[in-house]
């Protein structure tokens, strides 16, 4: 597809050998093997990820309906293409743009990340995606501009969970500037190579990894730069459990269930459960950001 | 019509229910294996199941009222939702939290879901002990049936837990807990209309 750039079938680690990243990785660093066939992100983690089974029959896409199984089965019907974004608010190039004039020139690359959901389980996800960096830079961010905001498409015709729910579409996030700079930070095209499947949030979407799922909003229509924190949609429906922040935090229940330890995916009925880790274990990068702040007020 | 119903229930014999139950757990188990979540996909069928059971055992008595007779199935109806939410406290401890006792402890003093789901199925407890013919000798009919009205507040608890589990409201979890609340108040209304009628 047009969008996925600089990026072809050849240049895809092929599932399969995902398993084996880790024993290629030693492996190649024990011969110090001369072809430099892409060279894995240092910002992605070595952990296995999920099947793509798995990733892609296991969301929560609320336009489709609250089982995590509806968008796997009702996501086809959304026409992703064409696809335009609305670029708005405190920026030096406003516009609709295309969505391959929106991504034009951005470097596509693997980023393998672990994706903490709110309701404590997580993934690990092979994503392509860019840097939001690099984008805003393309799209001049203006000296007033304190946060980022996003809206996911809203089309009832061919979401079936948006009429008869009570939540006030379109579904809204929001970055803080510096979240939204931050290397980390990725809009994410594809998954294993393959562009982005309808029920993850094709054609474009935010990947946030030390945040919890649902900042990562999905098929995305607008971006805005703007001066005060924008209206978030979980925030607003339950402001006492979804923050804005949203990091990944052990410490700071959901007042409904424990933040402490999570289940991964994949791992069949025995599976357990792991601790989970501060900011989803990215604390090393993003912690700076958030110095000064009470993470148990600003949750 | 009401007639070939109450045949054919009277040609069923009442332990179908048990193997029906049985299989359905077993199939329960069964296909939550090939799903991305196994523990919670088993976890959120056994409850759903299970509410459903109760909400049929409490639908025997207001049937009988139209004339359709299944007394004889109430028991093993009865039991068998009891075995799924037990099914269903078991996933949440062994499989979901994995046996992470301090973890779980927390659970039930902090989440008021919790609690009230807690609270439903230890209210289940004496009902299922005391559903045997020896229990009804020893207690005499009339303090056992004071003991088993305990079924309605308790799948009532069993409803309102699940509302309470909502992300977001869901019309489904609604209705179920209208159906608890309205076959109580059917219930309520019959029993006052009889004491009215006796007086
Ligand atoms: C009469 C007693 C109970 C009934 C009728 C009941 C019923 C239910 C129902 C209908 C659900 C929702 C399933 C769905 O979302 O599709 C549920 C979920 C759940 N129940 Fe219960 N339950 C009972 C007792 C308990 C007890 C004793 C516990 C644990 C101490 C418990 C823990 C849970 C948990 C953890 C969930 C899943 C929440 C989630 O979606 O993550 N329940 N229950």
């Amino acid at each position: 597809m047009s969008y996925l750039p600089e990026y072809t079938p050849a240049d895809v680690t092929p599932p399969q050998m995902f398993l084996n990243r880790r024993a290629l990785i030693a492996g190649a660093a024990a011969l110090t093997v001369a072809s430099p066939a892409r060279a894995g992100s240092p910002y992605s983690t070595d952990e296995v990820p999920n099947t793509f089974e798995d990733i892609t029959t296991y969301n929560n896409y609320y336009e489709f309906g609250y089982d995590k199984a509806d968008p796997a089965a009702y996501a086809g019907k959304l026409k992703t293409d064409p696809w335009s974004v609305v670029v708005d608010g405190l920026v030096d190039n406003p516009g609709t743009y295309s969505l391959s004039d929106l991504i034009a020139g951005q470097p596509i690359e693997e980023r393998i990340y672990r994706f903490r959901c709110v309701e404590a389980w997580s993934m690990i996800v092979p994503w392509q995606g860019f840097q939001l960096s690099g984008l805003l830079q393309k799209l001049g961010v203006q000296a007033g501009a304190k946060y980022v905001a996003f809206e996911t498409i809203v089309r009832p015709d061919e979401m079936p969970g948006i009429s008869g729910s009570m939540i006030d579409w379109p579904y809204r996030e929001g970055l803080r500037l510096d979240e939204a700079m931050h290397p980390l930070t990725i809009m994410a095209t594809g998954l294993y190579g393959k562009p982005m499947p309808n029920q993850n949030g094709a054609p474009i979407r935010l990947i946030v990894p030390w945040k919890y799922g649902f900042k990562s909003v999905k098929a995305i229509v607008r971006i805005s730069l703007v001066a005060e924190q924008p209206v978030t949609t979980w925030n607003t429906l339950a402001a006492n459990e979804y923050g804005f922040y949203a990091n990944v935090n052990p410490e700071v229940d959901h007042p409904r269930w424990s933040q402490a330890s999570e289940r991964r995916i994949g791992g069949g009925l025995f599976a357990g459960r792991i601790d989970t880790v501060k900011f989803n274990g990215y604390g090393d990068q993003v912690a700076s950001l958030y110095t000064g702040q009470d993470l148990t007020k600003d949750y | 019509m009401l007639n070939a119903i109450n045949q054919t229930a009277r040609r069923i014999p009442a332990y179908t229910i048990y193997i029906a139950g049985i299989a359905l757990a077993a199939w329960v188990i069964f296909s939550s294996l090939s799903t991305p979540d196994p523990a919670k996909v088993l976890e959120r069928t056994l409850g759903t199941r299970g509410l459903q059971i109760l909400i049929a055992t409490l639908c025997i008595t207001p049937l009988r009222w139209y004339g359709v007779n299944l007394l004889k199935f109430r028991r093993a109806l009865g039991l068998m939702g009891f075995m799924f939410i037990a099914l269903h406290l078991t996933t949440w401890v062994v499989l979901d939290l994995a046996l992470r006792w301090s973890e779980i402890l927390t659970e039930l003093t902090k989440r008021p879901f919790i609690i009230v789901g807690m609270l439903a199925f230890v209210a289940l407890i004496p009902l299922a002990v005391t559903s045997n013919n020896a229990m009804i000798e020893r207690l005499g009919a009339l303090r056992w049936k004071r003991l088993h009205w305990l079924a309605y507040p308790a799948t009532l608890a069993g409803a309102v837990h699940f509302v309470m589990i909502g992300k977001v409201y869901t019309l489904e979890s609604a209705l179920y807990f209208a159906a608890v609340a309205g076959l109580l108040i059917a219930r309520r209304l019959k029993a006052r209309k009889k004491a009215l009628q006796t007086a």
